[in-house]
C-alpha cells in the first residue's frame, strides 16, 4: 500500500510540474525559423511533395542512418538473447497446424500485403508514408507467413541477406550524394524533375526503398525470433 | 484543440508511469511503457500543431510558394517518426529480456529477482 | 460545421484515457496488452486529426499491429507468469 502511495506522490508532483507547462502554451501563429526554410526550399531544392519525407531522408539523413542502426542492434540483440541456450534438437510440443482459412487466406493475402508495402515505400516522397510504414506492412506479411505455417522456419538467411545487402547500398548511395553531390545523402545525384511525379526527388525513392527493405527484414527477423521461442 | 491533445498525452503519459512503478508483472510493466511511450509521441505532434493549417505535403491543394502559411510544422512529425519505430525496437528488447527472465525462474513476478537490490 | 473536429478530439482523448487506464489498471493480461494496442490505434486517428498523416500511419502499423503482436507471441510462451 505504500508503494501505491508513494507512486500516487511522485505521479501527483510529476502532474504539478507538468501543469503550467500545459496552461502556458500558446500555439505558435507561423512557422519557425526552421521549419519554414524546409517549407520553402523543399520543392525547390530537392523535389520532394512530402516535407516529412524530405526532412527524414536528406535533411536529417544522417539521423535516419543512425536510428536504422539501433534498429538493427535491437533485432540482433534481440536474436542474440533469444538464441543463447536454445537447443537445435529440441522435443517440445508439436506445433498444432493452423486452420485450413488462414493457410489458404494467407496464400491469397501475403503477396498482396507486400505489394501494399513497396507501394507506400516506393511513393513514400508523394504520398503520406515511407520506408518506416511500409517496411512494417511487409513484415505484417511475413507475420501472416508466421501464423499460417508455425511448423516452417522462415529463411534466416534470406532475411539477413535482405537487410544486410539494403544497409551496405544506402551507405554506398550515401557515399556517392559526398561525391558527386553536396554533401553525405544527398539526394541531388539523380535529376529532381517535376515535383508529383513518380520518377522524381533524386534519389529519395531509391533511399527509402532501401530503408524500407531494411526495416522490413529486421521487424521479420524479430518476430520470427520471437515466434521460434520454445512455450516454457 | 492543441490544448486537448496536449493534457491527453500528459494523461497516458502520467498514467503509463504510475502503472511502471505500481505492477509488480514485467509484463504489465512493460504495457505500461508502451502507453507512456504513445502519450509522449502525442505531446510532440500536438505541440507542431497550428489551427487552421493543413499537413505537410506539397500537391494540388498547397502549391509550393504558399506552402510556409499553410502547413504545419514538419519537424516534430518527423522526430516522432523515429521514436515510434525506436520505441518498438525498444519494445522488442524488453519483452525478449523478460523472456528470458521467465526462463530462469519460472516467474514474471519482479520482486523474484533481487540479486542487484540492496 | 467547425465543432465537429473539437468534439471528435474531446472524444478520442477521453477514449485513449479509458483504454490507458484499462491497460494499466485491469487484472486480466491479455485485456491490458489489447487495451494498450487500442491506445495506440486511438492515438492514430487522434495524429490524423493533427493534421499528422506520415505519423499516423507510423503508429497505426508499427505501434497498435507489430507491438500487439509482439506482446502476444511472448505471452503465449509464459502462461505460467501471467498472474504473478
Amino acid at each position: 500500500m505504500i508503494r501505491r502511495a508513494a507512486a500516487l506522490a511522485l505521479i501527483a508532483a510529476l502532474g504539478a510540474l507538468l501543469l503550467p507547462l500545459l496552461l502556458g502554451y500558446h500555439p505558435d501563429e507561423a512557422l519557425n525559423l526552421t521549419a519554414c526554410y524546409y517549407a520553402e526550399r523543399t520543392a525547390a531544392d530537392l523535389g520532394a511533395a512530402n516535407i516529412v519525407t524530405a526532412i527524414v531522408v536528406t535533411y536529417r539523413g544522417l539521423d535516419t542512418l543512425g536510428e536504422v542502426t539501433v534498429l538493427f542492434l535491437s533485432a540482433a540483440v534481440v536474436g542474440l538473447v533469444l538464441a543463447r541456450g536454445r537447443t537445435a534438437t529440441t522435443g517440445g510440443r508439436p506445433r498444432l497446424p493452423a486452420g485450413e482459412l488462414l493457410t489458404t487466406g494467407s496464400r491469397l493475402l501475403a503477396p498482396l500485403i507486400m505489394l501494399l508495402g513497396i507501394y507506400i515505400f516506393v511513393n513514400g516522397h508523394l504520398t503520406p508514408g515511407g520506408g518506416f510504414q511500409g517496411g512494417a506492412v511487409i513484415a505484417s506479411g511475413v507475420l501472416l507467413l508466421l501464423l499460417a505455417e508455425p511448423g516452417r522456419r522462415l529463411g534466416h538467411r534470406v532475411i539477413a541477406l535482405v537487410e544486410s545487402l539494403s544497409g551496405l547500398a544506402y551507405v554506398a548511395i550515401g557515399v556517392a550524394g559526398l561525391v558527386y553531390a553536396g554533401g553525405f545523402l544527398d539526394n541531388r545525384i539523380l535529376p529532381i524533375g517535376t515535383l508529383g511525379e513518380l520518377a522524381s526527388a533524386g534519389a529519395i525513392p531509391v533511399i527509402y526503398s532501401l530503408i524500407g527493405l531494411k526495416v522490413g527484414a529486421e521487424f521479420s527477423s524479430m518476430l520470427a525470433n520471437l515466434s521460434e521461442t520454445e512455450e516454457l | 484543440m492543441a490544448h486537448i491533445a496536449l493534457a491527453t498525452g500528459f494523461l497516458l503519459f502520467l498514467i503509463g508511469l504510475y502503472g511502471a512503478l505500481t505492477n509488480r508483472n514485467l509484463l504489465r510493466m512493460i504495457v505500461a511503457f508502451t502507453v507512456a511511450d504513445a502519450g509522449i509521441n502525442v505531446v510532440i505532434v500536438a505541440v507542431g500543431h497550428m489551427r487552421g493549417r493543413t499537413a505537410p505535403i506539397l500537391d494540388g491543394a498547397v502549391p509550393a510558394a504558399e506552402a510556409a502559411s499553410r502547413i504545419i510544422d514538419p519537424v516534430p512529425q518527423a522526430l516522432v517518426l523515429t521514436a515510434i519505430v525506436i520505441g518498438v525496437g525498444i519494445t522488442a528488447l524488453m519483452l525478449a529480456y523478460a523472456y528470458k527472465l521467465y526462463e530462469a525462474r519460472r516467474s514474471l513476478d519482479i520482486g523474484k529477482f533481487m540479486e542487484l537490490k540492496w | 460545421m467547425a465543432w465537429i473536429t473539437p468534439a471528435l478530439t474531446v472524444l478520442l482523448a477521453a477514449a485513449m484515457i479509458g483504454a490507458a487506464l484499462v491497460a494499466v489498471l485491469g487484472r486480466s493480461l491479455p485485456i491490458a496488452i489489447l487495451a494498450a494496442g487500442l491506445v495506440s490505434l486511438l492515438a492514430s486517428v487522434l495524429f490524423l486529426v493533427l493534421a499528422s498523416p506520415d505519423v499516423a500511419m507510423t503508429e497505426a502499423a508499427i505501434g497498435s499491429g507489430l507491438t500487439t503482436f509482439l506482446f502476444f507471441f511472448v505471452l503465449g510462451r509464459v502462461r505460467g507468469g501471467e498472474h504473478d
